[in-house]
Parts: structure tokens; sequence; C-alpha cells
């Protein structure tokens, strides 16, 4: 399969006052399109800082990155921005939903930056809503919902723009047991069904158990890379 | 790219009403601003207006030649106090100077008026037929006397509004009735038009018209017949005031022999001086309340741009989110900029009304005049635009220029 993310020798370095932070150290990645991958570490080992580079949210200090045999390493603010918009959909720990607005309207955000029409925006936002399974909630507000119920909002407006990449920061770290598996069992039917790729980071074993390659990282460098398919099943582990 | 200004205009307008209390109090300053300047700006432009009737009311394109002040042995007497113009003058300058349409004079005292049982001190004014034509004197009943009647000085008269409303009962008709002036008995044969106001402030309708001649010889007496208390001279066209006033004085000078070092013995005043001297004083006025009134708007703008620095801080994350999601710097620019214009342009049109109230009670209070005008409205409205543009600018700009990371993690 294509390569959907390669990664070469990514270096960031952070400088905090006279103090030099090197938190990628020369990283090379490849992902291919369809995959399901969890990446690993204790914190400061450098997976947040790699998947802000993966989300284009941020950029190398050194290295190249090729999204979708784009070099994102050399794009300009806005361009990023557009990326972003059509080919990346983020999950994050604290949902991040825009407080006092409605689940559709939260879910319509992309396509809202998108320029399409209204309508159009109702009717996809809708159909995001409804396969994370939150029909007839559209008018709720993020207070009104469930902490499982706003991730899923928030993972509906991943989704809306039918990104080829999901990236989803601790996912389920705000969430109790039963949430947790409800939401890895939407994004392990995405990446199944939909073929879309998903980037998991994650502390919880059994979360990255959902992942069918376990990355591990350590001091801004892969400390192990495998593949870990035969542990996972359609409906998650423990069925 | 409309559908999402539009859009962002309903954010906007989502956002502001979920915070009421604060968009109001946000507001407050620009809607005393506008509010300020539409009242202010009416106020001026009503008082310019009042005066620019008053200089009109003195009829159309008018010179007036008064008397100067004399010096005997050093003694410098007051304006008017010599007796220096003469009926001579005026028709001399009537044959020299082709540019005057009219040339006329007249002379006044206040006397005692008796209509039966009822007196009244009122001004009366001796004056050649001219006068009327020059002045704009129109008449609600009756008419002028004519140039027959001053030749035989003849005892008629015409009453302003303010004498018939002190000499006559209501409903009582004056043309064709006797008055006495200083016990001379008068016919009334007309009755003068409203004028109100002069420029100077005095009422226009205290007045009484007789024909010149049978005031010198009747009713005022005089040391030096043919002496007139003012020239009056009117020309065709606006553009001929001053170079007529200047040639007026050219004549007059030479009639009086007046040397080259000498000061001369009388004043030429022109509707125009007298039009401008009025308008400057209610210009600055103007400026004077603009000037406090713009104030007030820039401190409203202040007042905008602080609260939308607080929403930026506070809204942080959700900057972060809409980026993430793929908001480019322009749309995170025109969200706030939007919300800024939206709070100004509220408060504009609030303003507005408040002006149009303010004005409507001034004038019910104080009974001064205003008038506002579309443009005035007009201007406050783009005003108060640019009041949100301007100070819409730096918390926007600022919003756009998070990085996304870090407002994503804002806590």
């Amino acid at each position: 399969m294509a390569a959907l993310i390669r990664c070469e020798d990514l270096w960031k370095i952070y400088r905090l006052g006279d103090v030099e932070v090197q938190a990628l150290r020369g990283l090379n990645l490849s992902i291919a399109s369809g995959e399901f991958v969890a990446i690993m570490g204790s914190s400061g080992s450098g997976k947040s800082t790699l998947m802000n580079i993966l989300g284009c949210l941020d950029q190398p200090t050194r290295g190249r990155y090729w999204l979708n045999d784009v070099d994102a390493a050399g794009l300009r603010a806005d361009q990023l921005a557009d990326i972003r918009n059509r080919q990346i959909g983020f999950v994050f720990q604290n949902f991040n939903l825009i407080p006092r607005t409605s689940a559709l309207e939260n879910a319509q955000l992309p396509l809202f930056y998108r320029g399409v029409s209204l309508r159009e925006q109702r009717v996809l936002a809708t159909e995001a809503l409804c396969r994370v399974g939150l029909q007839g909630r559209e008018g709720h507000y993020p207070t009104q919902l469930s902490g499982g119920q706003q991730q899923r909002v928030a993972i509906a407006r991943a989704l809306v723009t039918a990104p080829s990449l999901l990236l989803a920061d601790e996912p389920t770290g705000n969430l109790d047991t039963e949430s947790s598996r409800e939401i890895m069992a939407i994004l392990d039917q995405l990446n199944k069904e939909q073929g879309i790729t998903i980037i998991l980071v994650t502390h919880e074993t059994d979360i990255a158990a959902y992942a069918e390659r376990e990355i591990v990282m350590k001091d801004g460098r892969i400390l192990t890379d495998r593949h870990t398919k035969s542990t996972v099943s359609l409906s998650g582990p423990e069925a | 790219m409309p559908a999402f200004v539009l859009l962002t205009v309903l954010t906007a307008i989502r956002i502001l009403s979920r915070n009421r209390l604060r968009a109001g109090l946000t507001m407050l300053g620009i809607v005393i601003g506008v509010g300020a300047v539409i009242a202010m700006v009416s106020i001026g432009e009503g008082a310019k207006a009042a005066v620019a009737k008053r200089v009109a009311s003195m009829g159309t394109n008018v010179i007036m030649v008064l008397p100067g002040s004399m010096t005997t042995s050093g003694v410098r007497g007051g304006q008017g106090g010599a007796v220096t113009l003469t009926i001579s003058d005026g028709m001399e300058l009537k044959k020299r100077i082709p540019m005057l349409s009219e040339v006329g004079w007249g002379k006044r005292d206040t006397m005692q008026i008796i209509n039966g049982n009822k007196n009244w001190s009122g001004l009366v004014n001796g004056i050649s037929p001219s006068y009327l034509t020059i002045r704009d004197w129109s008449f609600s009943s009756g008419g002028a006397f004519t140039q027959q009647d001053v030749d035989t000085a003849d005892r008629v008269a015409l009453v302003g509004q303010t004498v018939v409303e002190n000499l006559f009962d209501v409903g009582e008709e004056p043309v064709g009735a006797i008055i006495r002036i200083k016990n001379v008995p008068f016919r009334v044969i007309g009755v003068l038009s409203p004028k109100g106001q002069s420029s100077q402030g005095s009422d226009q309708d205290d007045i009484i018209f007789i024909p010149f001649s049978t005031a010198e010889r009747k009713v005022f007496g005089t040391q030096f017949l043919g002496s007139v208390g003012a020239l009056f001279a009117s020309t065709e066209r606006l553009e001929d005031l001053t170079p007529a006033a200047a040639q007026i004085r050219d004549v007059i000078r030479a009639r009086h022999r007046l040397q080259p070092d000498q000061e001369d013995d009388f004043t030429i005043r022109t509707q125009v001086d007298i039009g401008k001297v009025q308008e400057s004083t209610s210009e600055t006025l103007t400026v004077m309340l603009f000037a406090i009134a713009s104030v007030s708007l820039l401190v409203g703008g202040i007042g905008i741009m602080n609260i939308l620095l607080v929403s930026v801080t506070e809204r942080t994350r959700e900057i972060g989110v809409r980026m993430a999601v793929g908001a480019k710097r322009r749309h995170i620019v025109m969200q706030f900029l939007i919300e800024a214009v939206t709070l100004s342009v509220v408060g504009g049109c609030l303003g507005i009304l408040v002006g149009i109230l303010g004005a409507r009670v001034t004038t019910a209070i104080a009974g001064w005049p205003t008038i506002i005008s579309a443009e005035t409205v007009m201007a406050a409205f783009v005003f108060s635009i640019a009041v949100g543009l301007f100070f819409g600018l730096y918390p926007a700009n600022k919003a756009s220029r998070l990085n996304p990371i870090d407002a994503l993690r804002y806590e």
C-alpha cells in the first residue's frame, strides 16, 4: 500500500531560555494508508511533538514530512490550515468542543471553513453525528452531553470532511471504561469499514491493543515498532 | 465568501447575545458617543439654519451705510452719532453706481402710538418706498405707499405684526384704521408680513413705516433737512455686493471731501459680512461640540477593544480548535473584526436613536431649533463602523497570531 505518511530524519528543537530541548531526534517513520497505529511512550518521549507535526499544527526544525506525497515541512501557515481542513481529523483528550454551541454546529465547524453551503454543512454534519450514534442529539449543547457523547461529537467533527487521516491524542483519557470502549469501537469501525488511517496516542495498553501496530517512543526516537494485528478482532479485545 | 461572512455575523450575534450585560456595557460608550455627535450636530445645524434665516430676513444682497462717529475737538462720538448721511448721498449713489439696483434710506425713532384706548411704544421708521423692496418686506394685507405719498408727505402708515397685536383687538381690521403717532393722525394702508428676529436678535415686526418726508417734517422734526439714519442699497447679484460696497465707499468719501489720511465718517456693512460673522460663531460651536462628541466615541472604541482583548484570552482554546479544524488567519481576523463591528454598529444605531431623541428633547425643553440631516445620520453610522474596524483590528490580529498548539493547550 502507498505510504500516507513518510518522515525522514525529523528533528524538533525547542529553546526554553538557555536550555535547548530536543523533542525529536532524527525520527524516521512510514505509515501506510489504512493503518491503525498506536503511539506510546512516557511523557517527554516526544510523542505529542510528533503528533503535532503529523497533524500539520507544527513544523519540524529539520527533516522532511510527506503527507500524501506532499512535503508539508515547507508549507506556509495557510497551506497547513488547508491540509488540516481537508485531510486530517483531530480527536483530543479534552474533546475541545466549542462551548455553548450545539452538537450539530460543532460537527459543522470544519465545513464552515471550507466554504461549503449552509445546507450542505447541515446534511453532512447530521450524517456524521448519525455515524457516531448521536442521531436526535443535534441540538444538544456540550454541557448537556456526557463525556462519551462529547467525544463522539468530536469524532463526528473529525469525520465530517472525510479525512484520510485521523489523529487521536489520548481520546479516552478523560472517559470511564464503558465510554472508552464505545469510543474505541467507533474508531475501530472507522478504520476497518472506511479505511481511515488512525494514529492514536495513549498511555493505556488496553487502548493501544485496538491498534494493529504499536510504536513506542523514547527520547525523541522510536524505541520499538511492531505489528500486533493478531491480538485485535473487529469487536475489541474482550470479545 | 459571502456565506462565510453571513455565518460569521450570525455567530458573532450569538456569541455577543450570550453575554448581554457585557455587550450592552461595551456598546454604551458608542451609544453615548454617537448619540452625542447626532444631538450636538443637530443643535449646531439648527443654530446655523436659524442664523441663515435671520440673515436672509434682512433682504436680498443688502448693503447698509451707517453714519459714523464724529470727532468734535478730540472727543469721539459713538457710531451713528454724526448726522453725515443725507438723501442726496443716496441719490448720488443711485446715479453713479449702476451695479446698485435699488437705493433707499430711512430714519427711525421710538414713539408712542395710539389707537383708540390702546397705546404702544414702537419703532417708527420713516423710509423711502425703495426701502421695502431692498429689505424684501411683503404685506399680509393692504399695500405699500408710493413715491407720490412721499412727495406730498401723506400721513399713511404700514404696521408690523407686533404693533398690530398690541394696538388692535383680535379680529379688528388694521387697514383703514386711523392711528396717532406723536398725536399726528395716520391712516393705516398696509399690514406687513412677519419677519421674526433680526440677526442681532431684535424683533423686526415691532415696526411702523411712514413716508420719509412725513417723518421728517411732521413727526420727528430735524435740525438738518435730508439727513438720514441709514442708507440701504441692493445689487442684482450676490457677487456684486463686495465691489458695490467698495464703490459706495469711494463715492461717499468723495462727497464728504475726506482726505486720504482721514477716517471714514460712515460704516458700510454688507449682508455677506453680517452672515459671515454669525456663521463663524455657530461654526465654532459646532466644531467644539463635535470635538467633545468625538472624544466619547474614542472612549467607546477603546471599550470595545478592551472587551475584545478579554474575549480573545477567554476563548483561546476555541481559537485553537478553530485553527486545528482548518481556520486560516484571515478567518480568525474576520471573526473578531465582525464581532467588533457588530458591537459598534448596534451601538451606533442605538446611538442614532438616542441622538434623535436628545435633539427632540432639546427642542422641546430649551426651545432650540435642531436639524437632523440624513448626512449626519449616515456619517454617524459610517463612523461607528470605522470605530469597530479600527479598535477591533488589534484584538483580531492578536487572536489570529496565536500558535494553534499553544492555544489548544491553554487552560
